[in-house]
């Protein structure tokens, strides 16, 4: 069953805690992985690798880029649900 | 100028304890850190060895989540040893560029290498996390520790198998002396007890397999020795320029007077019988210290527990030291921790300066018959050291490496 978009949020939240200790309290959508949260590119593969696997959906590197913030990977992959 | 060279932190995580202070403690107690492994891998594999001497204070209750997840089990061993040695000398105020790490391992990133193609094999290769590289590449540990307390005076790795820790404490002699750096952080760690390692040392008939008594398998000198065993853990010391450390006022624990490497070029695994170019390291290393073999009056032996090797480090002693060698207190302290592969110069070295220091060499476990082709002056309980000595630690690896370090008490 597909999630909704808050539990997507509060999934992705604890993928970023684990992969980089930031408070999962802080990651709200309209955050920017890179700006806001501090978020290298590795760390950025680890969470999507990671999510992928939580939320048994594809996303392709080169959307990756496209995934700005946390809306932008919430909007994605509550979408690839589908 | 030639500066002198002395030890102000020491730092450790090993079978016996998760610091030094509780791991030379259970040393002198004669403890056994070698246990009975209880993964659920040990059936799953029919591996052929089913003890180790585990950690005894696993990372994970010292480390946090996030570097755990971003560092190989043998990086983190590092890091904590790294971090207890580094809090130990105080150091508030160093010159980034003078200070740099010389860390060893002996295998590197093993879990993470095999635990990543396990993911390839079952999950393809999406699930391949990014940071597998950084976590598998041998410099891993040094660069860790690097970055913790930013040393931008160069990281390096020595990795010559089990002789690696004491080279890379060797290692960090010639820059120190010259001025070049003040303050190195060295030593090694290793986190190998995985079931390939276990099953490859165990196919060259490497390992003990005593399996129904694991506290009794590590005998180094032992008629009975049937091979070494893996441990795991990291040890870590930081070295000084005197200077540096008189200038503000630090602890010392010791002098590291002297250090070499030298080379078989015998055979792949096998010590050289001669034990020739093992006792020209041991011969180095004095003539760094301005010592003659007359002046050592502690040896940490290799002393891995296996048949061959015990008696070839015997020979190359002999060699050295001739009839005095009877005379001078030996201790095996892989007894007790089993063999740290690459970490086991570093906390062998731990051991010395601590033997040094208390003016006590630790124990040797379970040399219960005493091979009559090794004459030596083993200890068997904790005998008292005296006050102005010279000490060395032995080290040698398989592809014929050979290093030693030598210790002086400090006053």
């Amino acid at each position: 069953m597909a999630l909704s978009q808050d539990e997507v949020l509060s999934g992705l939240a604890e993928l970023i805690n684990e992969e980089t200790g930031i408070d999962t309290d802080s990651v709200k959508l309209e955050k920017s992985f890179a700006n806001d949260l501090d978020i290298d590119s590795i760390s950025m593969m680890t969470i999507v690798v990671n999510a992928e696997e939580k939320f048994g959906v594809k996303i392709p590197d080169e959307e990756v880029k496209n995934l700005l913030t946390v809306g932008d990977a919430v909007s994605f992959i509550t979408s690839a649900q589908g | 100028m030639n500066h002198k060279i002395v030890v102000t932190g020491v730092g450790a995580t090993t079978p016996l304890g998760g610091d030094v202070k509780s791991t030379w403690e259970a040393l002198l107690e004669g403890k056994s850190g070698i246990r009975t492994l209880e993964y659920d891998w040990v059936a799953k594999y029919e591996v052929p060895v089913t003890f180790a001497g585990i950690a005894k204070v696993a990372s994970s209750e010292v480390l946090t989540l996030q570097e755990t997840k971003r560092l190989d089990p043998s990086s983190q061993f590092a890091l904590i040893a790294a971090r207890e040695a580094w809090a130990d000398a105080g150091i508030t105020e160093v010159d980034p560029i003078r200070l740099s790490v010389e860390f060893a391992t002996g295998i590197g990133g093993v879990w993470t290498l095999l635990d990543a193609f396990d993911t390839l094999k079952e999950k393809g290769p999406r699930r391949v996390l990014p940071m597998t590289v950084p976590m598998l590449m041998p410099n891993g540990p040094a660069a860790a520790i690097g970055m913790d307390i930013a040393a931008r005076g160069g990281v390096r790795t020595s990795v010559s198998a089990c002789a690696s820790g004491t080279e890379a404490i060797a290692n960090a002699i010639t820059r120190l002396q010259s001025g070049e750096i003040d303050v190195v952080i060295a030593g090694g760690c290793e986190a190998a007890i995985h079931p390939l390692p276990i099953s490859a040392f165990a196919s060259m008939q490497a390992l003990s397999k005593r399996n129904d008594e694991p506290a009794k398998a590590s005998r180094p000198y032992d008629i009975a020795r049937d091979g070494f065993v893996m441990g795991e853990g990291a040890g870590a010391l930081v070295l000084e320029t005197e200077a540096h450390a008189k200038a503000r006022g630090a602890k010392i624990y010791a002098e590291l007077a002297g250090g070499a490497v030298t080379s078989d070029a015998y055979h792949i695994t096998a010590p050289d019988p001669e034990g020739s170019a093992a006792a020209r390291a041991v011969i180095d290393t004095l003539k760094m210290a301005g010592a003659s073999p007359d002046d050592v009056a502690h040896i940490n032996a290799h002393a891995t527990s296996t048949p061959v090797g015990d008696v070839a480090e015997y020979v190359a002693l002999k060699r050295v030291f001739g009839e005095r060698l009877k005379e001078i207190p030996v201790s095996a302290t892989k007894s007790s921790t089993g063999h740290l592969l690459g970490g086991a110069g570093a906390i062998e070295a731990v051991f010395t300066v601590l033997a040094l220091k208390h003016r006590l060499a630790p124990p040797t476990l379970n040399l219960d018959n005493p091979d009559p082709a090794i004459e030596l002056d083993v200890v068997t309980s904790p005998r008292e050291l005296g006050e102005n000595i010279l000490a060395i630690s032995n080290s040698f690896g398989f592809g014929g490496h050979n290093a030693v370090v030598a210790f002086r008490s400090y006053n």
